[in-house]
């Protein structure tokens, strides 16, 4: 586990950058603005504004790169900065920061209490409703994922915007607790929650039928 | 009241284990039951491995790249402010 940016393409990319170097910021452009707009999305209730959010992000790298210090990666220093300038953004439009109060339900299961044995059962809390395998060849078509991402729209906003760095991004743990300002088993909880959630809707749909 | 093993957990505890376990978070006691108990039982193999499938399918619901003409703007973005500086 590369614990910071100890990536030498990316010093040499930091090192361009600081130098103002076009090619150095389009590569890096390319690289991360469809996430950063993506992450943005989360906070901030329109696509419009969270262009805007990320165009404003890129700014702050520019003006900010001088001051890396490469204790985190680079990646998520700059979801870090879009994530603040989103709640920023979101506090703006009325919305409240979702983190601020963690307002997640206590007791929320991973799976349907019902679908195991009731307690005094022979084989309390084992599978009564078990799982079924899911075919491989359903994952990967449009359909599903689809119905992926709408199953994360309807997450609450914590739990999506964990789901989405981590599992959509591919950030690690690490990154995105810097980006989302949140302690690291929090991040496991609403990770967590999340995954379960989206294959709790999933299930239905790819449940194998004979 | 019921035949369960004492110290075995359930498959309603073992679901709520597999995050922790996928991000290699489980105390080692933990994890070897958790690991035991995969051995025998079926469906935690199948519910582990679609939280497994759920994690690859949201992998894959993006693969946009950036447009052209959003390239040209941000590099214009970037430009202008090279020139101020």
């Amino acid at each position: 586990m590369s614990s910071a940016g100890v990536d030498q393409g990316e010093l040499e990319l930091v090192a361009s950058l600081r130098e103002c170097d076009e090619a150095a910021f389009v590569a890096l452009v390319q690289k991360c603005h469809p996430s950063m707009v993506r992450v943005a999305r989360v906070f901030v209730t329109s696509e419009a504004v969270a262009e805007e959010v990320a165009q404003e992000s890129w700014l702050a790298v520019l003006e900010g790169i001088g001051g890396f210090q490469g204790r985190s990666s680079l990646r998520s220093w700059i979801f870090s900065i879009v994530a603040n300038r989103a709640r920023t953004h979101a506090q703006r439009e009325g919305r409240s920061a979702p983190f601020s109060s963690f307002q997640e339900q206590e007791d929320e299961v991973a799976v349907d209490p019902d679908r195991f044995n009731p307690p005094g059962h022979r084989w309390e809390g084992h599978w009564s409703a078990p799982p079924e395998r899911w075919a491989d060849e359903q994952l990967l078509i449009q359909e599903t994922l689809q119905l992926t991402k709408k199953a994360m729209e309807t997450l609450p906003p914590a739990q999506r915007q964990v789901i989405e760095l981590r599992d959509v991004e591919g950030c690690s743990a690490e990154e995105v607790c810097e980006a989302l300002g949140v302690s690291d088993g929090n991040q496991r909880v609403l990770l967590h929650r999340a995954r379960s959630r989206v294959r709790a809707i999933l299930e239905p749909h790819l449940r194998r039928t004979a | 009241m019921s035949s369960r093993v004492p110290d075995q957990p359930t498959c309603r505890e073992i679901v709520e284990l597999i995050t922790d376990y996928l991000e290699g978070r489980l105390p080692l006691e933990a994890r070897t039951r958790l690991e035991q108990h995969l051995v025998f039982c079926d469906w935690c193999r199948v519910y582990l491995e679609q939280i497994r499938q759920t994690i690859r399918v949201a992998g894959a619901v993006t693969e946009e790249s950036l447009s052209p003409e959003k390239r040209e703007e941000l590099v214009r973005l970037f430009r202008d402010w090279k020139g101020k500086k």
